[in-house]
């Protein structure tokens, strides 16, 4: 198992160094010149030669990025210019919003797609199986920013029962989180359907139940431990989909979270507090990712003997 | 083909997609004809007037004629579509044909630039292009294109993996045939179901990438009419006129609503072994 653990760790590295170089690179990308870009049509030549040299942009790429990379190490990422401030400090006032929100969004994700997938699968081509099926669909085909828009208008203009926006309390995290959650309650409802059919159709199920092992226990023994492992592995994939959705919704209920310190950096032209807000998210990705690897050792030990 | 077909007609949902699909082209190609007001045509003594009556939609912030706004709106949505599709599609085939018949250190190359591509989350690769490229249309498609790009290689470097294992496959290069000919005779259409489905499943995730990028302002601009810009705009009076911006979102809900039941559907006729769990 530790074997397993160094080696995804190990793997990880050059997918991070990658990102870094691809965030780099897009910035590097930007037409014209970045410096003129970020200050203004107005900048005095003074502040852009100070500029360029902060930045370094007079050294080749590669350079800069070495200088990137071991500016990172030492958990250094520079300075956002329009408030002047740490990066770091800027991103860790805010991460921590977006962490309670993409983990509830999460949860209800988990919980009602999974309850909903398994009811489907137990009881296929029933009235409850086709009204979750046709949610499913009307879920993964409703853009997130008008859900929360929708919800805002019901509960909070018509019913009055929700805040619009903003943070404080649970009830502020209620609409967010159910906006965010409801791609991933679709998509891992159907998937999770679909895995829990494809084991109930298993050799060893209809084995049990010969043997006359009650329905429960070969749904929670048999059944479910088998489907737990595609069903890890799409909630790996969806809390990417739920940390880009996070921009979104962020956006929408004012939600003072990383998405949209990004979505403001990228409108003041802050492109090294964008830099580092994309880096935080990649960086949370792959972590949540090499999580799913791991748990694959704990869910089935032949994955984590095979290393 | 005939036996998908068969299959797919069967599928009362996807067909219902189909035809949602068939409007949607038709609104695409007829626009300035369907559209009963220009869609720039400002009336500011009837802004924000409700659905109903002069307006069938209702008129936005500015008076516009949201009816004419959405139709107009469904050229953009479809054309960033295709056109993003076809980049996605385009790059994932030579890519993944490249590094599953190359191998060795091409494939390795390449791979890992998918395998970094795909550490971004959702959205955020999408959102790192645009903010460098700026906002437009043309970087909009630029941007959706690109993020589709990994998940098509990998999709064609599989089947191109077991393919090239295959006796056919064999048989045709131990005949001397060349490697881009056996490509085009033997692989291609092997891997061509599973790439349509993948494409009409894009085409779902290239519209709600586009009002997404467009909702946010990185994406299409004014005075263009983007369902997802329309939906932002439309956020400023949500309190006073909640159509203004609920109307547009479910134009995007229905398009991409359409997509998803015709590639859904095309998947169960093209390989009817998944089922689709149906």
């Amino acid at each position: 198992m530790l074997t397993f653990i160094v080696r995804r760790l190990l793997l990880a590295v050059p997918v991070l160094l990658g990102v870094v170089f691809v965030v780099m690179l897009t910035v590097d990308l930007l037409p014209g010149d970045a410096v003129t870009l970020m200050l203004g049509e107005h900048a005095t030549k003074d502040a852009v030669a100070k500029l360029r040299d902060h930045l370094g942009l007079d050294k080749p790429f590669l350079v800069r990025y070495l200088d990137y990379v071991g500016q990172l190490l030492r958990g250094d990422l520079g300075r956002s210019f329009q408030q002047n401030r740490l990066v770091a400090a800027e991103l860790s006032d805010a991460w921590p919003a977006t962490l309670e929100l993409t983990i509830a969004a999460l949860l209800i994700a988990a919980v009602v797609g999974i309850v909903a997938g398994i009811a489907s699968a137990v009881w296929p081509n029933s009235l409850f199986d086709g009204v979750a099926r046709l949610f499913s669909l009307f879920g993964l085909s409703m853009p997130i920013f008008w859900t929360g828009l929708v919800f805002i208008v019901i509960f909070s203009l018509w019913l009055h029962w929700l805040p619009v926006g903003g943070t404080g309390s649970l009830t502020h995290l209620i609409l967010p989180a159910v906006t965010l959650a409801l791609p991933s309650v679709a998509m891992i409802a159907r998937m999770t359907r679909s895995a829990v059919l494809d084991v109930l159709r298993e050799d060893y199920v209809r084995t049990a139940r010969a043997k006359g092992v009650g329905e429960l226990w070969v749904l929670g023994k048999h059944a479910l431990r088998n489907a737990f492992i595609p069903i890890t592995t799409l909630l790996g994939l969806q809390s990417g989909q739920l940390m880009g959705g996070a921009v979104l919704t962020e956006t929408v209920f004012s939600w003072p979270g990383l998405g949209r310190l990004m979505v403001k950096a990228i409108f003041a032209r802050d492109y090294i507090l964008l830099q580092g807000a994309v880096l935080v998210f990649a960086l949370a990705f792959v972590v949540v990712n090499l999580l799913v690897d791991l748990s694959y050792g704990v869910l089935d030990p032949r994955i984590a003997r095979q290393g | 083909m005939g036996d998908a077909w068969a299959r797919f007609r069967k599928n009362r949902l996807a067909l219902a997609g189909l035809a949602l699909v068939g409007v949607l082209a038709l609104t695409t190609a007829f626009a300035p004809w369907l559209a009963p007001y220009d869609p720039a045509r400002q009336s500011l003594v009837e802004k924000r007037a409700p659905p109903g009556g002069k307006y069938v939609l209702g008129a936005d912030e500015f008076g516009r004629d949201i009816l004419s706004r959405v139709i107009y709106g469904s050229r953009v949505a479809l054309l960033v579509g295709v056109l993003s599709m076809t980049i996605a599609v385009g790059f994932g085939l030579l890519l993944g044909s490249a590094a599953g018949f190359a191998g060795g250190g091409l494939d390795a190359v390449i791979m890992r630039g998918v395998e970094i591509l795909l550490a971004f989350p959702y959205l955020l690769l999408a959102i790192a292009i645009v903010a460098a490229l700026g906002p437009g249309a043309l970087n909009t498609t630029i941007a959706v294109g690109i993020w589709g790009v990994p998940a098509v290689t990998r999709i064609v470097r599989g089947s191109v993996l077991v393919l090239r294992e295959t006796e056919y496959v064999g048989a045709a290069r131990a005949l001397g045939a060349p490697a881009l000919a056996v490509l085009r005779r033997h692989i291609l259409p092997n891997v061509l179901p599973g790439l349509i489905v993948y494409a009409t499943l894009f085409m779902a995730n290239a519209i709600l990438l586009e009002a997404a990028l467009s909702f946010l302002g990185l994406g299409v601009q004014p005075p263009t009419a983007s369902w997802g810009l329309m939906v932002s705009t439309g956020r400023n009076v949500l309190l006073v006129a909640p159509h203004v911006a609920t109307v547009p979102g479910l134009a995007i809900m229905l398009a991409v609503l359409a997509f998803n039941l015709v590639g859904d559907g095309l998947r169960d006729a093209l390989d009817p072994r998944l089922g689709g769990g149906a």
